[in-house]
């Protein structure tokens, strides 16, 4: 499979944000510079960026309360990101969502979501405006594993299927929910779930972004021609707790610096595209340093940016209410 | 006697109804922990550590990690109720009853009814609810007046860790589905606890300040706000009576109207939305049948008709202060003199 440079630096540019923007949001929080409930991306980078690199605009998304990857991969200014994730006015939110809504709607980002196995639905929804306005988009929702529970997520299926919708489902299996094992928690499996409800479904090693772009331009292209939706189970870790402040007793003594030494998506992918001489090392330590330069532009001016006011407060509870 | 936090209370109590009656069963997403994970057992007790130690007391056959199912499992703990269990279920935040409200509010709610008066649903879920954690619009909500709304539900909402443990115990034995509110800032409160189980009978309010010059009504985390203020007015010579209705449904509306008519001047306080509300039920059962002991119109303080913003400045904001309660103490006070 063949990805232009453009692509490969694309997609590098993508990952290499999202874990850099994580490790600082992570910093912070620790510093007691973020309140409230913060679920980190980092390690589940290839998932995002190899599944919205095959978007358009026009194309929708639904997130998960771990949504901060999926707003970086479709698009979301990552300075918005972080006043608002600071509780910031200049927020991409103002202010009023925080980490677990952080949403924008204009870039086809449906939102963070607080309720796991709220956006499988939603994400019907979307698919239904492409289909019935014959926009030619698709719409795809991120569910973790244990949203892959979720009473919302199975039905879901079923009606994304009897519409015939351009929908995807991404279940993103991070191994747990919470504390919760996946491999006790979810019965059956995710791709006998699919076929269950007479959906193609396929599995992928999601520290692989290679892998995860090919299943992932197929099922794209299957929605998008109109030949109903697909479910795709991505496996990989998270490297940060659950929240922030969640002590991970629960996960095996050296699992997370093994994953990171052995399958972090981002050093497996500099390794393939150096051993392939596809890009060259400079170009990717030069990004490394444009992004690790953005970040702190971001978390300065988030520092530095007013926080809403009370006039703020009771603004935008309706579009007009008369 | 001893202090102990919410949180100690309410898992004392837990434990000690778990050690009299072995129909008692705990179910909900981590309240143990660790289910086929390499890791620690009872590895989080709940997001907040209210269940801990449970599991390795009572063995996962009695406190059940359950799949993200929210339906199903708290439907399930309807169902066990319904044929000879006494389930205690947590829906971890109250802003998740929507994904279940059909099995609480169709099918618990109304079996005693419908089926003529031949079920039993004891039934208890605790759940987590307030604002102030910056956890923004969808784990912040009050919500109990949807519950209260409902014919067959019983609500409490304990206001401090004595309280937890009595309500709770009490919850655990009754044989009518209860809805048990845990605010999520007060887990940390300490109070007097004593160590043997007791139990608090609902439909019994709690006067906790005594004064003849005005009177609040609040629950939940309010109570103790408005006890502040009390205090706080105590020392300027004003009285002020604090009743803790501690729970919605049954309503002590004796206690209610009693002092009400003592003072003649009511601020009631609820965290919630100010909309079909706790405080306008209670607002409204002041003025129909307190009509003519009132010297002023009942005030309410209330959080604004907006969802809990997430943003730290906003957030203090928006939940009814101590500062606020005073002012609409001292605006009833002032009224018509
Ligand atoms: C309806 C609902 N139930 C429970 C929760 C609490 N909760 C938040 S995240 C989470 C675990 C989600 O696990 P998973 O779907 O695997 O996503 P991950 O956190 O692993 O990305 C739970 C139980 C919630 N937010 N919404
Ligand atoms: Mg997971």
């Amino acid at each position: 499979m063949q990805l232009s440079r453009e692509e490969l630096l694309h997609a590098y540019r993508q990952m290499r944000t999202i874990r850099a923007f994580e490790d600082r949001v992570h910093e912070e929080f620790q510093a007691g510079n973020i309140p409230g409930f913060v679920h980190l991306y980092a390690g589940e980078e290839a998932c995002a960026v190899g599944f919205c690199i095959h978007l358009k605009e026009g194309d929708y998304i639904a997130s998960t309360h771990r949504g901060h990857g999926h707003c970086i991969a479709k698009g979301c200014d990552v300075r918005a990101m972080m006043a608002e994730i600071f509780g910031k006015k200049s927020g991409l939110c103002g202010g009023k969502g925080g980490s677990m809504h952080i949403a924008d709607l204009e870039r086809g980002m449906m939102g963070a979501n607080g309720i796991v196995g709220g956006g499988p639905p939603l994400v019907c929804g979307a698919a239904l405006t492409a289909k019935t306005l014959k926009t030619g988009g698709v719409a795809i929702a991120f569910v973790g594993d244990g949203g892959s529970n979720q009473g919302t997520t199975l039905e879901s299926y079923n009606l994304a299927k009897v519409w015939n919708l351009p929908a995807i489902f991404v279940i993103e299996d991070n191994g747990y929910a919470e504390s919760t094992a996946s491999s006790w928690a979810v019965a059956g499996s995710q791709v006998g779930r699919a076929a269950g409800f007479g959906m193609p479904g396929y599995e992928v090693d999601g520290h692989d972004f290679f892998a995860v772009y090919a299943i992932a331009r197929e099922v794209v292209e299957r929605a998008r021609m109109g030949g109903g939706p697909s479910l795709v189970h991505v496996r990989f870790a998270r490297y940060y707790g659950h929240f922030e402040g969640d002590a991970m007793t629960y996960r095996g003594k050296d699992e997370v610096p093994r994953l990171m030494a052995e399958r972090d998506c981002l050093k497996l992918f500099r390794e393939r595209v150096l051993e392939a001489a596809l890009l060259d090392a400079a170009e990717l330590d030069r990004i490394d340093h444009e992004v690790a330069e953005l970040i702190d532009r971001a978390t300065a001016e988030a520092k530095a940016a007013p926080m809403p006011t009370e006039a703020d407060l009771l603004t935008d509870v309706y579009v007009s209410y008369s | 006697m001893p202090k102990k936090t919410y949180r100690q209370a309410i898992n004392e109590a837990l434990r000690q109804e778990m050690e009299r009656d072995p129909r008692v069963i705990l179910m909900g997403e981590d309240v143990a922990g660790g289910m086929g994970s390499p890791g620690e057992d009872d590895a989080w007790g709940g997001p907040l550590g209210v269940t801990k130690g449970l599991m390795p007391r009572f063995g996962r056959e009695r406190v059940l990690d359950t799949p993200i199912t929210e339906s199903a499992f708290i439907g399930a703990a309807v169902g066990a109720a319904v044929t000879g269990l006494r389930p205690v279920a947590e829906l971890m935040f109250v802003d998740f009853f929507g994904v279940c409200f059909d099995q609480i509010f169709n099918q618990a709610a109304k079996f005693r009814y419908m089926f003529g008066g031949k079920a039993r649903t004891p039934l208890v879920i605790r759940t987590m609810y307030g604002a102030g954690f910056r956890a923004a619009s969808q784990h912040s909500q009050c919500l109990y007046s949807i519950f209260t709304h409902i014919p067959g539900l019983k609500v409490v909402l304990p206001s401090n860790a004595y309280e937890a443990k009595g309500l709770l115990i009490q919850a655990i034995r009754d044989d009518d589905p209860v809805i048990f509110f845990e605010h999520k800032a007060m887990y940390d409160e300490e109070a007097e606890v004593p160590d043997e189980p007791y139990t608090i009978p609902f439909g019994e309010a709690n006067v906790t300040r005594e004064g003849g010059d005005a009177t609040i009504i609040a629950m939940g985390r309010m109570v103790n706000f408005a006890n502040q203020v009390a205090d706080e007015l105590a020392k300027e010579n004003i009285g002020v009576t604090v009743v803790d209705i501690r729970t919605t449904s049954p309503l002590d509306k004796e206690t209610i109207l009693e002092t009400a008519a003592e003072t003649g001047r009511v601020v009631v306080v609820d965290e919630s939305h100010p909309r079909c509300s706790v405080a306008t039920d209670i607002a409204a059962l002041v003025a129909q049948e307190a009509f003519e002991h009132l010297e002023a119109p009942v005030k309410m303080v209330t959080a604004p008709h907006a969802p809990v913003p997430f943003s730290p400045a906003l957030e203090d904001l928006y939940i009814p202060s101590p500062a606020r309660i005073r002012r609409a103490v001292q605006e009833v006070l002032a009224f018509g003199r």
